[in-house]
């Protein structure tokens, strides 16, 4: 019998959850002080991804504004698993108005916020957080985002995409990607799925805003993503940080799978995550190991009409193109 | 202090005067010059501790109000027309939320045709939005209404709507008296919320309710409005005792006390109304007007006692249900049930179409004869409008419907049919 070796997988490495760093090291979720603004025994699906990335994103900014925060919340997933009345996960004040101008509800908590101060300037400082999903983002609320934006309002919008209208049914949004399947692009005809050459990258809108931060983010790399809502917190104005969260409903993923995805989003260059403040890109996280476009497609069932018996190789190399060209434009190979 | 100014500008005076610390400010016509004039105030500094936001749309201004309501922050904002249905969404919600917003509607045609000249089909577009309403009958009121609907707002914890009529009070240039700082303050105590966002207390605000809980909620919502029909005639005291003028409350008689007939309206044409009815009482008619002041809440009880000795009551409007006839007749013949009174619907003024004395008298001469129509349409031009009518039933390629009328008056050079 061959002689096993007992590691603690946890000893010397720096996965998000290991809580046997120094206090110093740990990751704000793997700290006891840790401020659970999303408690337990919500309604999210197994495996969401926006779940995951909201308590990580919400944390941290609890920590960076030591747990001086108010959060505005958009009509969708999060609103709905978090709350119905009397129920409610949300440990920090919170606010749900409409699906669509969640970004012009925080612009208004900031502005009372801010007389608040002027008229009691040794109250502590009060920061405001609005999130959403790519729904009440990228479509309807687009419109009061651009404006929160333009006008560099002191608000850090995150915006949880799971690339569809996840709590209707899954339906096509403008951050659906091109072929996915949903119930309003469905699998059928001589182009399934949803169409090439439209949709919107926000995060790149969000730069040509100019404004003070942009970042995105997947719930594949959590200290990145708790570091990039530390560092928005650091800027005043208007911050916007984009989080890639697989939707397991969908995607058509396994449960289980939902970090792997995301994970594979990155190192396809599907996903590209990055950094950018002033409109200029400051950094991109590199893709460690390049993989073929396949590897993140064909778990998902959205995909599964291009591996069919004949897997469509066009529709698949149009993929790989705008992965590639991700690659490129924001230097995903070498990073920055 | 007496002022010669533009209506708009005494409610930007007033509206300064309350002390607002969130103003959300989206130009259109007739009402900008109330967050002109308040944004000149912010940034010369006259007006302290406030921020004042140029927002991106209408749906933005009361969303944006709906945030800082929601952290506290005493909110004002002003639409019209168009403005008011883009932010229809968020205007129910604000009510919804319990938040006491304030905002001013300079009142103007909805369109299509556009149409930028006064009536009231905004705001009534509106009614059941869970807002109160009040309605301006002069620039004064406009002005004393705005001081009134903060306090109202803040007590009940519900967002009011001050009416104005477009152009004809917001760019009408009167003599207003405005109030000093200091009475304003003695009336308008700071704003205490019933919720309010803090880390201190957190909250969730806005979330689901489902069938279990949302009729009391809604039923809730009635009851404040129910019991803001007390508390508006007392405020309107309260106002008188420091400003020493009346203005506000529910209804507004004159000349009722032994009138067979009684004309009920809203907003500056009961000026015009009530000149047509001085004019007629000294020519024999038993005559009076009734001016609503509080279209939410309806006062059911006001007006059935102002109209019990009449004979007749006529709701002259600016505003047309479509299909059925008049908005504020059907809410006053919901007052008036079972008191079998003769009731008259006149629709009159729709997109600034003058309302003139002579009309008036015409109409309400006839009236007092009972040979209305149970729904009239003052000064309807019936030739152009059976003109269209036939070349409707004769041709399918019509075209646009105002622009045929237009062509067929000659106002517009074109070709004829």
């Amino acid at each position: 019998m061959s002689f096993q070796p007992v590691k603690f997988y946890q000893t010397g490495t720096f996965t998000v959850g290991n809580r046997l760093l120094a206090p110093e090291e740990r990751s704000v979720q793997a700290s006891g002080k840790r401020f659970n603004s999303i408690n337990s025994g919500h309604r999210a699906c197994q495996g969401c991804g926006e779940a995951l990335g909201a308590r990580y994103a919400i944390d941290a900014a609890m920590e960076a504004t030591q747990g001086q925060l108010i959060c505005a919340n958009a009509t969708g997933c999060l609103e709905v698993f978090s709350t119905p009345y009397p129920e409610t996960s949300w440990q920090i004040p919170w606010i749900h108005s409409l699906f669509g101008n969640t970004a012009a509800v925080a612009t208004g908590v900031a502005a009372a916020l801010k007389i608040k101060q002027k008229k009691n300037p040794r109250a502590q400082e009060i920061r405001v957080i609005a999130q959403g999903g790519d729904g009440g983002t990228t479509d309807i609320g687009f419109g009061c985002l651009s404006g929160m934006f333009e006008r560099n309002d002191d608000v850090l919008y995150i915006c949880y995409d799971n690339g569809g209208y996840m709590n209707t049914g899954v339906q096509r949004s403008s951050a659906t990607p091109p072929a996915a399947r949903t119930a309003t692009t469905m699998a059928v005809g001589p182009e399934p799925g949803n169409v090439f050459g439209q949709g919107k990258f926000v995060p790149a809108i969000a730069m040509a805003h100019e404004i003070p931060y942009v970042a995105t983010a997947t719930v594949a790399d959590l200290r990145d993503l708790e570091a990039k809502v530390r560092r928005a917190m650091e800027f005043r104005g208007a911050r916007y940080i984009h989080i890639l969260v697989p939707c397991p409903l969908g995607w058509g993923t396994y449960s289980s799978e939902t970090i792997k995805m995301a994970r594979l989003a990155k190192e396809t260059g599907i996903f590209p995550v990055f950094e950018a403040e002033h409109g200029e890109i400051k950094s991109a996280l590199a893709i460690r190991r390049q993989l073929p476009v396949e590897d993140y497609l064909k778990p998902q069932k959205r995909y599964a009409h291009l591996f069919g018996k004949q897997p469509n190789v066009a529709v698949i190399a149009k993929l790989q193109a705008l992965a590639d060209r991700n690659i490129r434009k924001y230097k995903l190979l070498e990073g920055v | 202090m007496l002022k010669q100014c533009e209506g708009s500008h005494a409610v930007a005076e007033a509206v300064a005067l309350c002390r607002p610390e969130v103003i959300c400010a989206y130009p259109i016509s007739p009402q900008t010059h109330i967050v002109e004039g308040l944004g000149e105030m912010v940034k010369d500094e006259t007006l302290q501790d406030c921020e004042f936001i140029n927002v991106e749309s209408e749906f933005a201004a009361m969303s944006v109000a709906i945030g800082s309501s929601a952290a506290g922050a005493r909110t004002y904002t002003a639409t019209a027309s168009q403005g008011l249905l883009f932010m229809a969404e968020a205007v129910f919600n604000a009510s919804g939320l319990g938040l006491p917003i304030v905002m001013t509607v300079a009142n103007r045609a909805i369109g299509a045709p556009i149409n930028i000249w006064n009536d009231h089909s905004d705001s009534l577009s509106m009614r059941d939005c869970g807002w109160l309403q009040l309605f301006a009958e002069t620039n004064q009121e406009a002005l004393d209404l705005h001081i009134q609907a903060f306090k109202l707002a803040e007590e009940i914890s519900l967002p009011v709507m001050v009416c104005m009529d477009g152009f004809i009070l917001t760019h009408a240039y009167e003599r207003v008296d405005v109030p000093t700082q200091a009475q304003v303050d003695a009336f308008l105590p700071p704003y205490e919320p019933r919720q309010v966002l803090d880390p201190a207390e957190p909250v969730s605000i806005g979330a689901m309710v489902g069938p279990e809980a949302f009729m009391e909620v809604r039923y809730l919502a009635h009851a404040r409005q129910v019991q803001a029909l007390e508390r508006i005639p007392q405020l309107a005291a309260e106002f008188k005792e420091i400003f020493g003028r009346d203005s506000g409350g529910l209804i507004r008689p004159y000349r009722c006390e032994d009138a067979d007939t009684i004309v009920i309206a809203m907003g500056s044409v009961l000026g015009t109304l009530k000149d047509t009815v001085d004019e007629m009482r000294e020519a024999g008619h038993k005559i009076g007007v009734l001016g609503i002041i509080s279209f939410r809440p309806f006062p059911l009880v006001a007006v059935a006692a102002a109209l019990k000795y009449c004979k007749r009551f006529v709701v002259l409007e600016k505003s047309l249900a479509v299909g059925i006839g008049g908005i504020v007749a059907t809410n006053v013949r919901m007052a008036v049930t079972g008191m079998g009174l003769k009731g008259y619907t006149v629709i009159a003024g729709l997109g600034g179409r003058a309302i003139t004395m002579k009309s008036l008298t015409a109409m309400l001469d006839k009236a007092g004869r009972d040979e209305l129509e149970l729904v009239t349409f003052l000064d309807l031009d019936w030739k152009a409008v059976n003109k269209q009518i036939e070349r409707e039933k004769t041709h399918r390629k019509t075209g646009p419907v105002a622009e045929a009328l237009l062509r067929d008056a000659g106002i517009v050079g074109a070709r004829n049919y």
